[in-house]
């Protein structure tokens, strides 16, 4: 049973989880995909990769961060049979550039540039739908979790 | 003024002839002075060839009697100007300690004509008559004539300029320290060939520099110059020019920082901060790293998620940032930070700053994220030195440590001020108290805690709250005055209440910094403070403002000005994104959050101001519906960061249902709008998390709801 309050100009409603059952008939203006204004996720309308979504954290603007741009490019838009086979060399370098900052970096997991790729291609998909839909995401790579975290602002 | 010579000439002859004209009909009116010029009509503005002659004279007698009253001012203007210009002149370069007399002296010649009569220039050729090499100030002794001559060799005339002794010796003190660049180099572009002359010519006089401050850099300068080097010591210490330049270290601007390097490849950011501190985060100076076991917190400052991950209150170790030596060369780029250093000055024409010790830097694009300055009481303010020595400010990473080590040291501690600030402190310092037997009391005005912010019923509850934390609140209090008294505090309210303590934690408000206002021609807000900006954050071309600074457009919710850790996220990257030509406004809307202990906490978004109508719809809360449990689940402490950074959640381990934890009153669980005419602008998300993608939307449409309750359904508060 909803119970009403009211304190001056502030009104307090009491509700069971009954009340909340039935499902809401508040009406949502419709999103526009194209809006310009709109924050993206990691894969823009267009298709190109949005190097300042914050999923990123500071990969694409740290030292490492032309680097991690090419490798991930190349892995994004590679057609190969394995995803990023024929990306090997920029991610050899991102590599190399990266186990010079290890406090930036850290090499817990020689993996995880590719799993953060492959991380971050799983999200692009998701991402595109909503924010709440990303979190949903039960992603395995616990580690890269960790090492992102600590790179992220 | 050569310009107004030649004018002034080619008038002269005319204006005599009219003086005579003027005499000739002074006269000639006087004998017919029944009759006025009225005769003359007005409208008649030919003075051709067959132009009645007495039109004729009236129009040369008005034209030259003009002439004449203009040539006197003006030539009385560059007079006065010139002389302006050269006190000026004479006694900047007794300020600096750089000394370029080359280029002092070429644009002193140069520019005589050109300077006098707008003042505003005089400014413009200081800084090109002084870059920022650490030479030692003009020697004293040369000083022969007191008026410079423009037209002596660069040489010579080394003397006029470096005149003024008892200025110097009067202004030396007031010159900032210029020690922190101990082999700093020329930095402005402007700078012109020097010569060596003059620079061997300064040497022995470098000894007799009065300011005594000089002792390092001279000696330094010195072996420069003995070695035969021109002015230009071949390594730069400061870019002389920064594509992008960003004025302030904080969130905001590091923000931005990551927004220009993501977009623009190889961006060259150049920030500079007042702060000794690279970019830090601020939330936990006043949450996590005062629950944090380590005792070495102060120095290391990581503080310990709730899920045990550690993190560092700096957004980015140093290696992550290159040196400004290094900016101009840096293949791919890089952010570079120059700390301690104040931009003092603002040149929009000429597109460039100026630091407090005189460096010049140019840049591209300009970001102003200068933050701001807690403020004080008034009746602090004016209560005197024993007293404002037993007060902390609050706002960054030494007030912290200050805070930390003070609070451990005394047996009492009044925080000043109920809002976001006070109160986080206050809980903050109580649960110390639990320890150390700390008495934390918290004042003011308003009824409870966060008064401004929720409504009262909410806000009642969360006074309740901090008082179980170990805090002594006194609401309704009013500060009439402050007194040391046996070397403690006696704060005297205005209803006749004394409380005593040790030591004041003052958090009443922030002072947005506007000191580039002036020179730099921008516009400052009335009504909320800070630089007015326009919706895409600019202020003026090139010229953006983000952060705790900018009065900003919100299409949505109006013009505003917010200081939350997120705005200044959103804001940053936002601002950074028009840096680099996205022309986006304002619409992500930025979230804050606050956490009165593990058992309280809430998210919120939009216009939350307690005088604004509020519907509030809430459900019991259980255990697992605490900051604790939230922050856990997303595994960082950073709650805006719960929502867009963690890219992949870690997969929530099934908590085992706990039993419903019901409280004395019932508000747990709920969301609270915010109406202004009958629209949502702004949702308080009480106990309920991860669900402000929902609450963004519900602003972003500014739709009028007929049934808040229906609205509250999207929010699922049942859901565990």
């Amino acid at each position: 049973m909803t119970t009403v309050g009211e304190e001056g100009k502030d009104k307090i409603f009491f509700v069971t989880k009954e009340d909340h059952a039935t499902p809401s008939n508040a009406e949502l203006v419709e999103e526009d995909p194209d809006d310009p204004y709109e924050e993206r996720g990691l894969i823009l309308p267009s298709g190109e990769i949005n190097w300042n979504c914050p999923c990123l954290g500071g990969m694409a603007s740290g030292p490492c961060g032309t680097e991690f741009k090419e490798a991930f490019s190349c892995f994004h838009y590679s057609k190969e049979e394995l995803k990023g086979s024929e990306c090997l060399d920029q991610f050899r370098a991102m590599q190399e550039c990266m186990q010079r900052y290890p406090e930036l970096y850290p090499q817990e997991e020689d993996k995880v540039p590719e799993e953060n790729a492959s991380k971050a291609e799983q999200t692009s998909e998701e991402a595109s739908e909503s924010d709440a839909d990303s979190k949903s995401t039960s992603d395995p790579v616990q580690e890269s979790n960790s090492t992102e975290s600590s790179v992220e602002s | 003024m050569l310009k107004c010579r030649n004018v002034w000439r080619k008038l002269a002859p005319f204006a005599r002839a009219s003086s005579t004209l003027c005499r000739q009909n002074v006269k000639r009116t006087g004998l017919h002075n029944a009759r006025v010029p009225g005769h003359v009509p007005t409208a008649h503005m030919a003075t051709g060839p067959t132009g009645s002659g007495g039109e004729n004279r009236l129009y040369v007698l008005v034209i030259g009697a003009v002439a004449i009253g203009g040539g006197i001012y003006a030539y009385r203007t560059i007079q006065e100007g010139k002389q302006r210009y050269e006190e000026r002149i004479a006694t900047n370069t007794s300020l600096h300690h750089q000394s370029a007399k080359q280029t002092t002296t070429s644009v002193q010649i140069e520019t005589p004509a050109t300077e006098a009569i707008e003042t505003e220039v005089v400014p413009e050729s200081e800084p090109q008559a002084a870059p920022s090499t650490e030479e030692p100030s003009p020697p004293v002794p040369d000083a022969e004539t007191a008026a410079p001559s423009e037209t002596t060799e660069p040489l010579q005339a080394d003397e006029p300029v470096l005149e003024a002794a008892p200025e110097e010796t009067a202004e030396a003190p007031a010159k900032p320290l210029v020690e922190e660049e101990p082999s700093s180099e020329p930095g402005p572009a402007e700078q012109t060939e020097p010569s060596p002359p003059p620079v061997v010519e300064s040497e022995p006089a470098a000894s007799e520099s009065p300011a005594a401050k000089l002792s390092e850099p001279p000696a330094e300068v010195v072996a420069e110059s003995a070695a035969g080097l021109d002015t230009a010591p071949p390594s730069l210490a400061l870019p002389p020019h920064a594509p992008y330049l960003l004025i302030g270290g904080g969130t905001a601007s590091f923000a931005a920082a990551r927004s220009i390097r993501a977009r623009d490849p190889g961006a060259r950011v150049l920030i500079v901060t007042d702060e000794p501190d690279l970019p830090y985060m601020r939330p936990p100076l006043s949450k996590e790293l005062w629950f944090s076991d380590d005792p070495a917190v102060t120095d290391s400052l990581r503080f310990k998620q709730w899920n045990g991950k550690e993190r560092s209150i700096y957004f980015q170790p140093p290696s992550f940032y290159i040196t400004a030596e290094e900016l101009s060369n840096a293949e791919n780029g890089g952010v570079a930070v120059l700390t301690s250093k104040k931009v003092v000055h603002m040149d929009v024409r000429g597109n460039k700053v100026k630091l407090d010790d005189d460096t010049e830097i140019s840049y591209d694009k300009c970001l102003i994220a200068t933050g701001g300055v807690p403020r004080n009481l008034q009746v602090i303010d004016r209560a005197g030195e024993e007293v404002q020595k037993k007060t902390t400010l609050f706002r960054k990473i030494d007030d912290f440590r200050s805070l930390d080590k003070v609070s451990r040291n005394i047996k009492s501690i009044t925080v000043i001020g109920g809002g976001f600030l006070g109160s986080e402190l206050a809980c903050a310092l109580g649960r110390r108290s639990h320890h150390s037997g700390l008495e934390v009391i918290q004042m003011f005005p308003e009824k409870g805690n966060m008064g401004k912010v929720l409504p009262e019923y909410l806000s009642n509850w969360t006074t309740d709250k901090v008082k179980t934390e170990g805090v002594k609140v006194i609401s309704e209090a009013l500060v009439k005055s402050v007194t040391c008294k046996d070397d403690q505090l006696e704060i005297k309210l205005k209803d006749g209440r004394l409380v005593k303590t040790d030591h004041i934690v003052a958090a009443v408000g922030l002072e947005p910094n506007v000191d580039l206002a002036k020179s730099a021609g921008l516009e400052v807000d009335s009504d909320f403070g800070g630089y007015r900006v326009n919706a895409e954050l600019q202020a003026r071309s090139n010229i953006w403002v983000a952060g705790d600074a900018a009065c900003f457009y919100d299409i949505r919710l109006g013009r505003r000005r917010v200081e939350h850790h997120d705005h200044a996220v959103v804001s940053g990257r936002l601002a950074g994104e028009n840096m680099t030509g996205a022309n986006k406004p304002y619409w992500h809307q930025s979230m804050f959050w606050s956490d009165l202990g593990p058992d309280v906490g809430y998210e919120a978004i939009g216009i939350v101001d307690s005088s604004l109508p509020t519907v509030g719809v809430f459900a019991k809360a259980t255990a697992k519906d605490t900051p604790k449990a939230a922050t856990e689940m997303s595994g960082t402490g950073i709650r805006s960061e719960s929502e867009t950074e963690d890219v992949a959640s870690s997969a929530v381990a099934a908590s085992t249902p706990a039993p419903a934890v019901t409280h004395k009153d019932d508000y747990g669980k709920g969301v609270i709008f915010y109406l202004r005419d009958k629209v949502v602008v702004g949702i308080i998300l009480w106990n309920v998390f991860n669900q402000m993608p929902i609450a963004r939307k519900i602003i972003k449409d500014g739709e009028e709801h007929a049934d808040l309750n229906e609205v509250a359904k999207l929010f699922n508060i049942h859901e565990d």
